[in-house]
């Protein structure tokens, strides 16, 4: 059980002792001498009294805008604050997959320039987040859903993402697993997307974490935002429970809890809070190369490197901060598994977890300046926000840095909803609940 | 035939029923009442399976559901299920069982090599390495370490004939979860007071630690007997609680045995929901394993498991057996063991003096203070074990052919967990205890921290008596007459997590962490309990590392300089056992999956040859032929537009709308303005979202001044029912009007085309039909082959038509009354796919058009939203974002060249050469009415491009077409048709 | 799992019902202006706390229910009619 956080102490080497390059080599060399050599990932700041950028939330998002902003954009002056230790909320909750097959032009912009950065993600950061883009498979189940699938890869095509329509036949010699004829809703085909696939989550907190604190980020854990300080109309700082902090930018990266933070600024959001579930099998030995999505039905599945099944489905569908899982949600999962995949009847499902999604009033995320000069907001990910942790990372720094939107995430902006330039992906309408 | 390890009887085993079983190819015998694990004991096989990552040799470690490594394959009718626990395996006549991840053999397995190589796989060395070349990763390093993963193996033989599976739900009063002594206490003194009971074990019987101490056996037979006579109260052995859901919402997997799964057609689980006021949590205590050196052989056991496997099944771990302890609660297994004629090979305990260590000195017994383990002797089975005193040195070897460890006891406190409690670390016991609210629960006995079966028993007495009053009733005395052996006075444990040494020392057995990963994960700075778990892993396996979780945190605790009231345990999460996917689903799966709704003609479809879709729940006729290709599809079309035909339409969504205000009411949910719609009417309606968006199209008729039918598109029937509900009695519920669901009460077919007046005059009386005085959408009440029904003129084809509507229940009867009167004209029943093609030429939307994304002004039908009374969406439609002109706007397109086809999808681009999409086909047919394809399309700007050309390309299909903008409504503009 | 008690229908299990989020923010009146409908439609205070919500008893009585419920413990302390407001003001909950 974790008992409620007191600030552990810091031992007196929190000094920035880098934790070296990591290689095969040194493995080797680590192994031959006791692993005494390896020191921490990151450094466990203590928080100064300013900063030029503060940066709220130690998920995905939060560590790698740091890491971008330090990097890209030559602002090291930057610290992140976490209410507890980093990565723990949906950084480390997810369900792994990245992929950028969208419907909306911009969408698709976004996600694929966040695929991009996946790539060359572990070369940069020197941290092997499993980055395995073994493909993305969305199931079709009937002409209209083939219908929609076309268009949306046609979309992909034209700004140049491959997206591969394939038969009844090539899915089930890509997925034997799946059942195509024997379900309510018969599979009749399915679009891959070869570049689509997985990512060890917990890799990417700490590989970014690393980074950032390599180039000289301060990432504080343990210090909670209790309230965000306004003077003379803009952001001037935070309350933590480690102390005032002074700062020129304040961003909020804390996905599932954007509104309570939003809320010490004066500001209310488009934003639901709700809790997606999520699932891991046993571990077996591989038997799902691809990440499969069910198209009748809200289910989608992958094996981890583990050998695990993750998977999961919709969310739970009232506003929650439970980060748990009800029984309606996992039963209706376990009947689409079952029903798309009948192999798996007798494999056991392990542990049902949960996390608490930002979600938007048009189902797209929020990367935007807000009413308040200097605070920034990085949020509204729904159940999307893993994927795109680079593109957010990149894109908020170059907001924040430039004061502009990065053209591949202009169409973000909070305004949008009151101005009427929703980016609804399904057209399901201003109702979070239902997304 | 008992085997070398039998040598007594036990309480659940039959020793004249013999039961053969194979395990790796070897056939060997058991009893009836065997696990898998107690059979292999007795046959004193000791090497179970190879570890996850090490490949070390393994055997059993407990008897129970926590067991961290005795996992093999089951090979059955069904096919390979991997991971099963030899401990809970219910031993059966035939049972084939494998060992796991070892190759070729268990005895000799490739892999091993990691165990030597083990400095260089330290916990997360993969985040470290693997990262060039870069085409290596899914090319070379990610499949080796995929095939290296996990435990067992999948085979399953996907077939029709599936194990059934089943989902029951209970209610009750009271839920006691765990049936040892507290658990019983708590049940018969609720059940006793007159409420329902549920009470659940895990276990194939009820008593748990009861079974294993003589002295409780009366006890525990006399309430057994008491609680099964008790009707109030349900006993459910072999059900596990996996999970706390809030709300008194408990789900419990119930594991069914052999006969009883017989009876059920081989039904192999239960999927249990229970509902309950008040939950009693007797969970119990699971013992811990020590931390160190060879911690891990095969015949190092957890004491409480010997004591097990000798009361319940009458075998012996080992003839000479080391025990190494820190409590007097262990010395249970050193006495009975002992007594049963196991060799003791000396008590290694902790603690210098403790008065169980007395009391077996007087018995005989050798008993090391203040002394500890500091490795095992001995590889793929124990040999000996190496002992010194704890402060003075003093090193010396025992010979033993089993180690049975004790580290002491923590509380279950998984389910606990989940309702919220929070822990606290009790230093007296040395572990964790739940303190949960008790209006979310009650925690009594083990599960509690109170050890000692007398203790525990007045303990649940207590929380008995606090329920029954909550609930409002006298507790009842039922059971406190009986005798309680009374629990010996112990000398508290002395706790010790970790013997440092050389070689391997586990923390999570089935994930192989050793104390070193932990120590490495906080020089790391993965220093917090959580990140250690996640990476190093401890904890993550099947059986959650639960016999070594405090361990873990006690050495991450010694790293980190903390105690370990502050660097706590990892969070348990659902499912406290893992449950089949099967289970979960429970019997909605597969074709049972969604219900099927079928027309109430679907049997007359189905015989006149229809191929049917799927459009949601409904299965509905697309097409009357079984050919493929377009033909039979325009042919169905072409008598239409030529003669008359007829389609089942009555998928579409009815609501009954009536009451003075009825009419108020629909002028708010509608865009445009239904008041002033005489009776006798009907008007095409669109409804919006409130963020101006359109929602929904379709038909209102005014059958009277207060009473009016709505109709809406199949796919948002429940939603429209949904939203004019919502609006009604929130946004204007002083509004007086009733809404009633008649979907499924009519079925509605509409008769098409230019001679359907002449079929629909044949069939209804008492309505005049003829143009003046049925004008196009005229409604009315009318009487139809005999039936009160209802017919209206109203076209979705852009031919002349009427839709009817008669009861359900007379479906058949109308429809092939309306096929007689069609014959002399040729009328054609056509399907969906036909019904598409007419509509799409007529330019009408559907939800491929009306999509959620679209507003009022980018279909065209702007000049039908009211300009001045309030209506749902009103405000947020003005909003110029919402009619700006280069929005994506319904138009018709057609191939230049005509001989070309469309695709649904295809991108509209300027050119072949420009990337960017300028909008995309949504619906497209061959024409019947004009040359080639005919599509329409929502194109950037779209009305002021009528007239241009642009090209459609769907690269999916490698197809690019010369388009033709033009207006959606291809056919007949003006209406002549629908209004002759 | 959440248990609601429906008026009409008695206690009944959450998939019953259908949620229609939050009830403290009514319909402005029709002459409101553009800023109190968008306000009405996408914003939303979603309080780590006590929540007024809807949920339409659509698998029984089609009765529109108020309700308060705690957002993380998932208690519900009070159910109403669609008209009736709760007995205590709304803690802000954060």
């Amino acid at each position: 059980m974790n008992p409620a956080p007191t600030s552990p102490p810091i031992p007196a080497s929190a000094e920035r002792t880098p934790s070296g390059r990591y290689s095969g080599w040194r493995l080797l060399l680590e192994g031959l001498s006791g692993q005494r050599g390896w020191s921490r990932a990151w450094a466990k700041a203590q928080p100064r009294s300013r900063y030029r950028v503060l940066i709220v939330g130690g998920g995905g998002h939060g560590l790698a805008t740091a890491y971008y902003l330090a990097t890209e954009y030559g602002i090291t002056d930057v610290a992140v604050l976490e209410q507890g230790p980093i990565g723990l909320g949906n950084v480390g909750r997810n369900t792994t997959i990245i992929r950028s097959n969208y419907f909306h032009p911009d969408n698709i912009r976004f996600f694929e320039y966040s695929l991009k950065l996946w790539e060359g993600l572990e070369r940069a950061l020197n941290f092997n987040a499993m980055v395995s883009q073994r493909g993305t498979l969305n199931l079709f189940h009937s002409e209209a859903q083939r219908d929609l699938f076309t268009r949306r890869a046609n979309m992909m095509r034209l700004q140049g993402v491959e997206m591969e329509p394939l038969g009844a036949a090539a899915v089930k010699s890509l997925v034997p697993l799946i059942d195509l004829d024997n379900g309510r809703y018969p599979v009749l085909g399915g679009f891959l997307q070869r570049r689509g696939g997985t990512v060890r989550h917990d890799a990417v907190a700490w590989g970014y974490a690393r980074a950032a604190s390599q180039a000289g980020v301060d990432i504080v854990e343990h210090c909670e935002v209790t309230s965000i300080v306004r003077q003379a109309g803009r952001v001037s700082g935070v309350e933590t429970t480690r102390g005032p902090i002074a700062a020129d930018t304040v961003c909020l990266a804390v996905a599932g809890h954007s509104s309570r933070l939003a809320a010490m600024a004066g500001l209310t959001l488009p934003i639901e809070s709700h809790v997606l579930q999520a699932f891991v099998s046993e571990a077996i030995k591989p038997v799902l190369d691809v990440v499969v999505t069910y198209g009748a039905g809200h289910f989608y599945v992958s094996q981890s490197d583990k050998g695990g099944l993750v998977f999961g489905g919709a969310i739970d569908g009232y506003n929650s901060y439970g980060q748990r899982g009800t029984l309606p949600a996992a039963e209706e999962v376990a009947m689409e598994a079952v029903t798309l995949m009948p192999g798996l009847a007798r494999l056991k499902v392990l542990r049902q977890w949960g996390g608490v999604m930002d979600m938007s009033m048009d189902g797209s995320p929020i990367i935007s300046r807000t009413p308040l000069e200097g605070l920034i907001l990085n949020g509204g990910w729904c159940y999307g926000g893993f994927k795109a942790i680079p593109a957010g990372g990149m894109t908020t720094a170059h907001l924040i840095a430039r004061n502009a939107p990065h053209p591949v995430a202009a169409h973000l902006d909070l305004e949008r909803f009151a101005a009427g330039r929703i980016v609804d992906e399904r057209g399901i309408g201003p109702f979070p609940y239902a997304h | 035939m008992q085997g070398p390890g039998r040598i007594t009887r036990g309480l659940l085993t039959d020793a004249e029923r013999s039961v053969g079983f194979r395990f790796d190819g070897r056939p060997m015998q058991g009893l009836a009442g065997d696990t898998l694990a107690s059979a292999l004991l007795a046959n004193g096989v000791r090497l179970i399976g190879r570890s996850f990552k090490y490949h070390r040799p393994r055997g059993i470690v407990t008897a129970g559901p926590e067991e961290p490594c005795a996992l093999v394959d089951v090979l059955g009718a069904e096919g390979r299920e991997p991971n099963r626990l030899a401990t809970t395996l219910a031993l059966h006549e035939g049972l084939v069982a494998e060992s796991q991840n070892r190759w070729p053999s268990l005895g000799f397995d490739v892999m091993a090599v990691n165990d030597l190589i083990g400095r260089f796989l330290p916990a997360g060395f993969y985040y470290k390495t693997f990262m060039a070349p870069g085409w290596a990763w899914e090319r070379l390093y990610e499949p080796l370490i995929r095939r290296a993963a996990g435990l067992g193996r999948l085979e399953a033989i996907v077939g029709e004939h599936a194990a059934p599976a089943e989902t029951l739900h209970d209610h009750a009063d009271v839920l006691v979860i765990g049936a040892g002594v507290a658990g019983l206490t708590a049940a018969q003194r609720l059940g006793g007071s007159g409420l329902k009971v549920m009470l659940v074990e895990q276990d194939v019987v009820l008593g748990a630690g009861a079974l294993l101490d003589p002295r409780w056996h009366a006890w525990r037979e006399t309430m057994c007997d008491a609680l099964a006579a008790r009707s109030a109260v349900r006993c459910l052995p072999r059900t596990t609680v996996v999970g706390a859901y809030g709300h008194g919402v408990f789900g419990a997997l119930e594991t069914l045995s052999m006969a009883e799964s017989a009876r059920f057609g081989g039904l192999k689980e239960r999927l249990r929901i229970i509902r309950v006021r008040r939950v009693v949590i007797a969970t119990g205590a699971l013992e811990r394993l020590i931390v160190f050196p060879g911690n891990d052989r095969p015949g190092v056991m957890l004491a409480g498991a010997a004591l097990s496997y000798l009361r319940r099944y009458g075998v012996a771990v080992g003839r000479r057996a080391a025990y190494f302890v820190n409590s007097d609660e262990a010395y249970d297994t050193v006495l009975a063991l002992t007594a049963a004629g196991i060799e003791c090979a000396g008590v290694i305990d902790v603690r210098p003096a403790s008065k169980a260590a007395d009391r077996a000195r007087a018995l005989g017994i050798e008993v090391h203070g203040g002394a500890q383990i500091d490795a095992v002797i001995g590889r793929e089975r124990v040999r000996g074990v190496r002992v010194s005193d704890r402060d003075a040195g003093h090193r010396r070897e025992l010979a033993a052919d089993c180690l049975l460890m004790s580290g002491g006891y923590s509380p279950a406190m998984a389910l606990a967990s989940q309702l919220g409690a929070a822990s606290g670390w009790q230093a007296e016991i040395a572990a964790f205890t739940p303190e949960l609210d008790s209006s979310s629960g009650r925690v009594v006995g083990a599960a509690r921290g109170v050890f000692g079966l007398a203790a525990a028993v007045r303990d649940a007495e207590s929380a008995a008596g606090a329920i029954a009053a909550e609930l409002g009733r006298a507790v009842s005395a039922a059971g406190a007459d009986l005798k309680l052996p009374p629990d010996p006075q112990a000398t508290p444990i002395a706790p010790l997590w970790e013997v440092p040494g050389r070689g391997k020392a586990f923390v999570d057995l089935q994930n192989d962490v050793t104390a070193e990963d932990v120590r490495l994960a906080q020089r790391e700075g993965y220093e917090h309990v959580e990140h250690m778990k996640r990476y190093t892993t401890h904890g993550m396996a099947t059986d959650q590392g639960r016999i070594g979780a405090l361990a873990g945190s006690a050495v991450l605790a010694q790293a980190r300089a903390l105690p370990l009231s502050v660097v706590g345990q990892a969070r348990a999460r659902p499912f406290t056992q893992p449950l089949p996917f099967a289970a979960l689903a429970g019997g909605e799966v597969r074709q049972h999956f969604k219900p099927r709704r079928r027309l109430a003609l679907h049997d007359w479809h189905e015989a006149a040859g229809a191929t049917f879709m799927t459009a949601g729940l409904w299965l509905r006729p697309l097409v009357y032929s079984h050919d493929s290709g377009w033909e039979p599809v325009l042919r169905e079309a072409r008598a239409v537009r030529r003669s008359v035909g007829i389609a089942d339409v009555s998928t579409l969504g009815k609501i009954d709308v009536q009451g003075p205000d009825a009419a108020q009411f629909l002028d708010f949910i509608y865009a445009n303005t239904m008041s002033t719609l005489s009776a006798g009417r009907s008007r095409y309606g669109i409804m919006l979202r409130e963020d101006g968006m359109l929602f929904d199209d379709g038909t209102v008729s005014r059958l009277a001044p207060q009473h009016y039918l709505v109709t809406t598109t199949t796919a948002n029937a429940a939603a429209v029912l949904e939203h004019m509900e919502f609006q009604l009695q929130s946004a204007v519920p002083q509004l007086d009007v009733l809404l009633t669901d008649v979907g499924d009460q009519w079925a509605q077919f509409a008769v098409a085309g230019p001679r359907s007046r002449e079929v629909v005059a044949a069939v209804v009386a008492g309505v005049d039909l003829s143009s003046g005085a049925f004008s196009y959408m005229a409604a009315s009440a009318a009487t139809i082959a005999g039936v009160a029904g209802r017919v209206f003129r109203i076209s979705f084809s852009g031919e002349l038509a009427y839709e009817l509507a008669v009861p359900a229940s007379c479906a058949e009867h109308a429809w092939t009354a309306l096929l007689k009167a069609g014959e002399p004209f040729g009328i054609t029943p056509y399907g969906l796919d036909a019904l598409n093609t007419l509509r799409i030429e007529k330019g009408h939307v559907t939800s491929a058009e009306l999509n959620g994304n679209t507003s009022a002004d980018d279909l065209g039908f702007a000049r039908m939203l009211k300009p001045d009374a309030d209506f749902v969406g009103r405000m947020l439609s003005q909003r110029p974002a919402l009619s700006a002109p280069d929005r994506l706007q319904l138009v018709g397109v057609r191939p230049v060249e005509r001989s070309q086809r469309l695709r649904n999808g295809m991108q509209l681009v300027a050119s072949a050469a420009s990337g960017a999409s300028l909008g995309y086909l949504t619906s497209s047919t061959p024409s019947v009415e004009l040359e080639g394809w005919v599509g329409l399309a929502l194109l950037a700007g779209g009305r002021q491009r009528i007239g241009q050309r642009l090209t459609g390309s769907s690269a999916v299909h490698g197809e690019s077409v010369e388009l033709e903008i033009v207006s959606p409504h291809m056919l007949d503009p003006e209406n002549h048709r629908v209004r002759a | 799992m959440l248990r609601i008690r429906c008026p009409w229908c008695g206690e009944r299990d959450e998939i019953e019902f259908r949620y229609r989020g939050d009830a403290s923010r009514p319909r402005p009146a029709a002459d409101a202006g553009l800023a109190a409908f968008c306000d009405y439609v996408y914003q939303r205070d979603n309080p780590q706390g006590w929540h007024l919500e809807w949920w339409l008893h659509v698998g029984g009585c089609r009765t529109l229910l108020k309700i308060e419920r705690h957002t993380l413990s998932h208690e519900i302390r009070w159910i109403g009619a669609a008209a009736d407001q709760p007995p205590r003001p709304m803690e802000p909950g954060r």
